[in-house]
């Protein structure tokens, strides 16, 4: 999968995100994903909300995924 | 044994359990390499699971714990995440002091 199509995936389910995709192989991700419904969720759960968001792909077409998921909030400071 | 029952076992027996992909001392990933690299930093002695010689270990994990790849990091049975989790709980020096509460509830038990 190309970083473009894994980005898309990613902003119809985190609608108004801000979100980077980078890969070298088009198989390793790793991905920004700043959003709001992160407020107040554990690391652990966001991650789960972007694992969610890719279904049988993680795993698949998507061998692996290395997450940064803020805030917007969290973003701005740091 | 079951897989499910098997893994429920594993969790109980072993404060500290990392289920990846090889060996500690034979990552056969980066991601598992880097994860355990973390954990023998903190000096822990910890359970590893290789999912590679056990395919219904990793077949039914994910589902069990609803975590779609390895590693997978668990203390006291609670998955904690995976290799970001783990290098950023590191990192804030949250790991080390996790690790060290586990090891001191099993000495105790």
């Amino acid at each position: 999968m190309r970083p473009n199509e894994l980005k898309s995936l990613l902003e119809t389910a985190f609608p108004g995100a801000r979100i980077e995709v980078a890969s070298p192989d088009d198989v390793h991700f790793q991905a920004v994903v700043v959003a709001e419904t992160f407020a107040g969720q554990a690391t652990l759960a966001r991650h789960r909300m972007v694992y969610a968001a890719l279904g049988k792909r993680m795993g698949g077409e998507v061998h692996a995924l290395s997450l940064r998921t803020l805030t917007p909030a969290e973003a701005e400071g740091g | 044994m079951d897989v499910i029952e098997r893994i429920k076992n594993t969790l109980s027996e072993h404060p500290i359990v990392l289920y990846m992909k090889g060996t500690p001392d034979f990552p056969m990933c980066g991601f598992s390499m880097r994860t355990s690299q973390a954990l023998n930093a903190t000096g822990a002695e910890y359970f590893s699971v290789n999912v590679l010689e056990d395919p219904e270990i990793r077949a039914n994990l994910p589902r069990y714990s609803n975590w779609p790849t390895f590693p997978q990091l668990y203390i006291n049975g609670e998955l904690i995440g995976g290799c970001d989790i783990t290098l950023e709980l590191y990192e804030s020096g949250e790991l080390q002091r996790m690790v060290a509460e586990a090891a001191k509830q099993a000495t105790a038990q």
